[in-house]
């Protein structure tokens, strides 16, 4: 293998290396066969398994996704591809309705373990249907976990684990990290779920991010320490399981907080992890937590007005500057 | 059916009938909290369509599913247990009327989101041809649910991908309140759909068992030897309203008295005798009936009420609910 990887070529790595050891994982979406994904992040996959694992699906949102699901309540360990991540609204019954309440509602009887992959975010000015960070969408309701990884290793030893878990997972792909490049993880690399990395340490405050946020919150971290403030960032990898004992020992370490996130600030992930500091770690705390986060308006076209409403390394800088002084 | 088999499955129907019976008293008693949409005249298409599938097939229902649970081997007493909220119920007092599920009996659930489980049923056959079995999937659903976009994209993919798939449409002529026909643009709304995704659709009389049983035997046999799905319409009524105590007076009074005179027990009986079954063995199978479900329903309130600390278990395969660490 190729000493470097890109985010892209990860996802269909990752999605192979299970399905060599694992003969029930499947896939199924909209091109994702000889075309190889309209995002190309599942090139090589129907070459290699052939048309019985990988499955070219009508424009059938919610057939894709309630097949996965009977098909995952049965035997097969189904990964599903919804284009981009807005179209989840589309099959927004099995993600909200069926697949989280399954299990609950039939006394544990049923278990569903499929992946839900799906390619999120802005920042390509494809424009307000194409380009919003949803995870926050599947974050309002118990029963789904939920995976945003920001590096090509993470996407490789996050898929083992979405796809090996028993339990039903959202996988966002960032549309925004595709071409981005890293090491390619050792052979059997997997990420447990539900674990946040501290990709930068640092004593002065605590950057909390997700996904394409990761890269921005560690460029202000860069641009900070030339001021003399060392800022420690936490990459979530995860919103369910939400690593909170991370998030705490690291503002242990640093006493303050920011949260950066690219959805919208209203009902933004980040409003859940700064309650949980406010319950349980308000002591650690030196300063107010402040949150950079999207705008609340659907994403615009032009690239100096999505610039406007995503965040970027010049508002997490200014919002640190404002914390390291109070 | 031979007649042993046809009384085996007119007992079936009396012991659901009964069940059912039992279940709207104890709604009325206060004893079953929430909704009941009941499958009073629905019987014979649960009872014959299972009659006709393998132990190991796969079934899908609607929240009008207390037929199908028991068709596919739930008992009264725990699907009585379950709608009266007891630690016995089928799944363990947090499913509820609409969402009476037997997995190890093949029986998948029961989805009170009208057409969601579609879907899922091409994906159990999908899964079944995946594995190399030749196990079927079969769905169980309202005529209502014949204009739900999941109806469309699971017959579509069904048909593409020629799964071993049935969808059974219960016609009985409603929605909730409204009649099918006012909201549809063709007259046969399961059937007459079924040749726009080049696959066959059949309509059989809901109300006779074995009508029903020999039309899910052809379908699901064409099915299981990989001709793909099919789409049958059977034709019924129900007995009750909607759900709860809604007491369905939108209905014709010379339409219910046309149907009611069609109860599919009264037909199944009348088979029998015809077969020369002697009255006394029929009677004797009523019962039976009587006697099994007047136990469930004591046995039902005998059990004991859920451990509240149970709300906060099985939304995790671990059998746990945190969500953080
Ligand atoms: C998506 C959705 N819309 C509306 C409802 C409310 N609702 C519950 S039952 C029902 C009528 C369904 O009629 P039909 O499919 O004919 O089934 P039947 O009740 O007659 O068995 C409706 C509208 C629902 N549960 N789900």
């Amino acid at each position: 293998m190729a000493d470097v990887i890109s985010y892209r070529e990860a996802v269909a790595e990752g999605i192979a290396r299970e399905m060599r050891r694992d003969p029930t994982v499947v896939c199924l979406g909209e091109d994702i066969g000889e075309a190889g994904g309209v995002f190309k992040t599942t090139v090589g996959l129907r070459k290699e398994f052939g048309p019985e694992r990988v499955w070219d699906t009508p424009i059938s949102e919610q057939a894709i996704v309630g097949a996965a699901m009977g098909a995952a309540m049965t035997g097969m360990r189904p990964v599903a591809e919804i284009m981009f991540s807005d179209f989840l609204a589309c099959c927004w019954d099995y993600l909200a309705n069926e697949i989280p309440k399954v299990r609950y509602m039939t006394g544990g009887q049923v278990t569903v373990p499929l992946v839900v992959r799906t390619a999120n975010g802005g920042g390509l000015g494809f424009g307000a249907q194409h380009s919003q960070a949803t995870e926050n969408w599947a974050f309002t309701i118990p029963g789904l976990k939920i995976a945003a990884p920001a590096t090509p290793a993470d996407v490789i030893g996050m898929m083992a684990a979405a796809i090996r878990s028993d339990d039903p997972v959202v996988f966002f792909e960032h549309k925004g990290l595709l071409a981005t490049k890293g090491a390619p993880p050792p052979p059997d690399h997997v990420v447990e779920l539900g674990r946040a990395a501290v990709v930068r340490e640092g004593a002065d405050v605590t950057l909390v991010a997700l996904a394409s946020m990761v890269p921005v919150a560690l460029k202000a971290a860069e641009f900070l320490s030339g001021e003399g403030i060392e800022a420690e960032v936490v990459d979530l990898r995860c919103l369910v399981p939400l690593d909170m004992s991370t998030v705490l020992a690291s503002l242990g370490r640093t006493s303050r907080l920011v949260t950066v996130e690219e959805n919208p600030y209203q009902g933004g992930w980040g409003a859940t992890v700064v309650s949980v500091v406010a319950d349980e770690g308000f002591a650690l705390l030196d300063a107010p937590v402040r949150r950079v986060a999207g705008e609340c308006v659907p994403l615009p076209f032009a690239d100096a007005l999505e610039e406007e409403v995503i965040p970027t390394v010049d508002k997490v800088v200014a919002a640190v500057r404002g914390l390291a002084a109070y | 059916m031979d007649p042993a088999e046809l009384l085996a499955a007119y007992e079936q129907m009396a012991v659901i009938r009964r069940t059912e019976k039992a279940a709207h008293d104890l709604f009325l008693q206060g004893l079953v909290k929430g909704t009941t949409h009941l499958a009073a005249g629905h019987e014979a298409i649960a009872v014959g369509a299972s009659a006709a599938l393998r132990p190991d097939d796969y079934v899908f229902a609607t929240y009008r599913g207390h037929h199908h649970a028991m068709a596919r081997g739930a008992t009264p007493e725990e699907c009585l247990a379950e709608l009266m909220s007891r630690a016995t119920g089928l799944c363990k007092a947090k499913g509820g009327s609409m969402h009476l599920t037997k997995a190890a009996t093949g029986m998948l659930g029961s989805y009170a989101i009208v057409g969601a489980h579609l879907p899922m049923a091409a994906g159990a056959a999908w899964s079944a041809r995946l594995r190399g079995t030749d196990q079927i999937a079969v769905a169980f659903f309202g005529d209502g649910a014949t204009n739900i976009g999941a109806f469309h994209e699971a017959l579509n993919l069904a048909a593409v991908w020629k799964l071993p798939v049935l969808f059974v449409c219960e016609n009985n002529l409603y929605m909730e309140y409204t009649p099918i026909a006012d909201v549809t643009a063709v007259p046969r709304p399961a059937a007459d759909r079924a040749p726009a995704y080049g696959i066959p659709g059949e309509v059989v009389d809901g109300n006779d068992v074995v009508a029903v049983q020999e039309a899910v035997a052809r379908l699901a046999g064409r099915a299981r030897a990989g001709d793909g799905p099919a789409l049958l319409e059977a034709e019924t009524y129900r007995h009750f309203g909607h759900s709860r105590a809604d007491p369905a007076t939108y209905r014709p009074a010379e339409e219910v008295e046309r149907w009611l005179k069609r109860d599919p027990l009264d037909l199944a009986r009348g088979r029998l005798v015809e077969m020369g079954m002697p009255e006394a063995v029929v009677g004797e199978a009523d019962d039976r009936a009587t006697v099994a479900v007047r136990k469930a329903v004591e046995a039902a309130k005998a059990g004991p009420a859920p451990d509240p600390r149970e709300a906060l278990t099985d939304v995790w395969a671990d059998g746990g609910a945190a969500w953080r660490t």
